[in-house]
């Protein structure tokens, strides 16, 4: 709803706009500048930012100290690998229940999204027991499949939403050419739904990859994600302030950085279809 | 479009899904179900037996017990109005013509990539620390005492870094919203002489219906499990200030190693979220069609 405004206006909106943006982004930016200052400065008051002794002597300690690289390819492969399973399983059910809806489809689609309403923890020692039983505590396996499970509502319901924007009327035209069911959804529909497919797959990585709670009940070393990693770094009492956020800047960073590449794409997913 | 055989095909198609869904909820469940009837204590596990509903009955009459539930609607509830009215405002904002609108949203969006352990240690410790925080240096500056959030607000200091958590997430779906509203509609009611207010009132918010059901719908989801926060922040204290349900539960299994009452707490808070999700549905869900 872009209008005609005058010039002063739009100084005025502007500045309003950036501050606004500006004081909710501060407490990042402030994380990120501490984890550069000494620990002494980083605990300063009044709070220093021209007067600072800036440093990467936090982010030289926070490497030596814990084996950051595992933990960070633990974060991957999680949030990657349950996001590609979770696609796998979801893509044929959301395609069914989009282009062949039944009744009860609308039902389903609630039941589905209904089963992320139990608080994880309801149900935290039932899958600690099953997980050790299993075999797959501590497993990135393991990890994997939860991960997939608890997003998996999420990641069908948005297909859905995606899907149902497609015309059906292609399809038939795809019909009346021979395109076998496979054929129809591997060649018509999949190309169409790459963007929604794509907007999906980052909002999912994102969720999983800053799930921070099974990540730290059903892991201790082997297939611990940076949730865990940073986990082990809180309870700083004062003096490891820098070195807190040092911890913290790299287990968001790589996150953050994807997240505002793929800005687009991902506004699109976020808004679940509900907006046209 | 829908032949028989296709009919059948999706039915094959949605099956996997359904089915996975269904063993992930209702295993967990059932075990919840049997111990929650269970004595079942991690400090002296031979002691076993069934025991009725005594983990339910020593759960509800637990004096954090209706503290607990009325901290986790308090909770949702906050942060849900925080997001909504902050979040409308924010997109309205945003929505004008101004300079920078690209780097203006990445800033935005920002705390909603930062993982929740992350965002309450930050705030806990730069911000809201009652000797080191920025806050107390804003507040010694003004000539005021320090505020000891975590002490004397913790229920209001979680909700509001909650908040912070998901307020990226409300505006850029209300943003969107916007975006998609005809301008030719505002410009015909400005003619008309409809004023900001009745402007707002009268096209812009039916409009953002939908919008803020799915706001209301998905955050209900995630917010009424959340534990990280308060467990990196105030361990549910001071006492049990803010102690939450799913924090109560937690401190059931971890700290006094009671499976059985922790489970009794677990099905209690499914419970309840299926009374949230019923209520949400019946009020909300006709909003979600068309």
């Amino acid at each position: 709803m872009a209008r005609a405004v005058s010039p002063r206006r739009k100084l005025l909106t502007t500045l309003a706009a950036w501050a606004v943006a500006l004081i909710i982004f501060f407490p990042v930016l402030w994380m990120i500048l501490t984890s550069f200052k000494t620990e002494v400065s980083a605990v300063a008051s009044p709070p220093q930012l021209f007067t600072a002794d800036w440093t990467l002597e936090n982010y030289a300690e926070v490497w030596a100290r814990s084996d950051y690289p595992r933990f960070f390819w633990n974060s991957v492969v999680l949030s990657v690998g349950s996001t590609l399973l979770g696609l796998a399983i979801a893509i044929p059910s959301a395609w069914a229940m989009a282009f062949v809806p039944g009744k009860r489809t609308k039902d389903l689609l609630m039941w589905m999204l209904s089963t992320k309403m139990m608080p994880a923890v309801a149900v935290m020692i039932p899958l600690y027991l099953i997980f050790l039983w299993t075999g797959l505590i501590d497993t990135r396996i393991g990890l994997v499949i939860a991960l997939m499970l608890m997003n998996l509502p999420i990641i069908i319901w948005m297909l859905y939403t995606y899907f149902k924007e497609i015309p059906g009327e292609i399809l038939e035209a795809a019909r009346m050419d021979g395109a076998s069911l496979w054929g129809e959804i591997l060649y018509v529909l999949t190309p169409m739904a790459i963007p929604g497919i794509a907007s999906t797959m980052l909002l999912n990585i994102i969720l999983a990859w800053n799930e921070a709670f099974w990540t730290i009940v059903l892991t201790t070393t082997k297939a611990a994600p940076l949730s865990a990693f940073i986990a082990s770094f809180s309870a700083p009492q004062g003096l490891f302030y820098a070195k807190l956020s040092a911890a913290s800047a790299m287990a968001i960073m790589p996150i953050l950085i994807l997240g505002w590449f793929s800005q687009k794409q991902l506004v699109r997913g976020l808004t679940f279809g509900a907006v046209k | 479009m829908a032949t028989q055989s296709s009919r059948f095909a999706a039915r094959l198609m949605v099956a996997p899904s359904v089915f996975v869904l269904f063993i992930w909820m209702i295993i967990p469940l059932a075990m919840a179900i049997y111990y929650s009837f269970r004595l079942y204590r991690l400090i002296s596990p031979d002691r076993t037996g069934w025991v009725g509903f005594r983990n339910y009955t020593w759960f509800v009459n637990s004096p954090e017990f209706w503290l607990a539930i009325s901290n986790t609607l308090l909770l949702v509830g906050g942060v849900l109005a925080i997001t909504i009215v902050l979040g409308t405002l924010i997109a309205l904002l945003i929505d004008q013509p101004v300079w920078g609108q690209g780097p203006l949203r990445i800033l935005v969006i920002a705390p909603f990539f930062v993982m929740p352990p992350v965002a309450a240690s930050i705030w806990e410790n730069l911000f809201m620390h009652p000797q080191n925080g920025m806050l107390a240096s804003l507040a010694l500056g003004l000539g005021m005492k320090p505020i000891l959030f975590m002490e004397n607000y913790p229920m209001a200091s979680v909700i509001f870094i909650v908040s912070w958590e998901w307020l990226p997430f409300a505006t850029l779906i209300l943003l969107t919203a916007l975006q998609s509203l005809s301008s030719e509609q505002l410009e015909a009611a400005e003619m008309d002489g409809a004023g900001a207010l009745s402007r707002f009132r009268y096209i812009i918010l039916p409009h953002m219906t939908r919008a803020i059901t799915v706001v209301i719908l998905i955050q209900t989801i995630f917010l009424l499990g959340i534990f990280g926060e308060i467990f990196t922040t105030t361990q549910g204290g001071p006492g049990s200030a803010s102690t939450t349900l799913p924090y109560m539960i937690f401190k059931q299994a971890i700290a006094a190693k009671d499976i059985g009452r922790a489970a009794a707490g677990g099905i209690i808070a499914v419970i309840l979220a299926n009374v949230v999700a019923y209520f949400l549905m019946r009020g909300l869900g006709r909003n979600l069609d068309a």
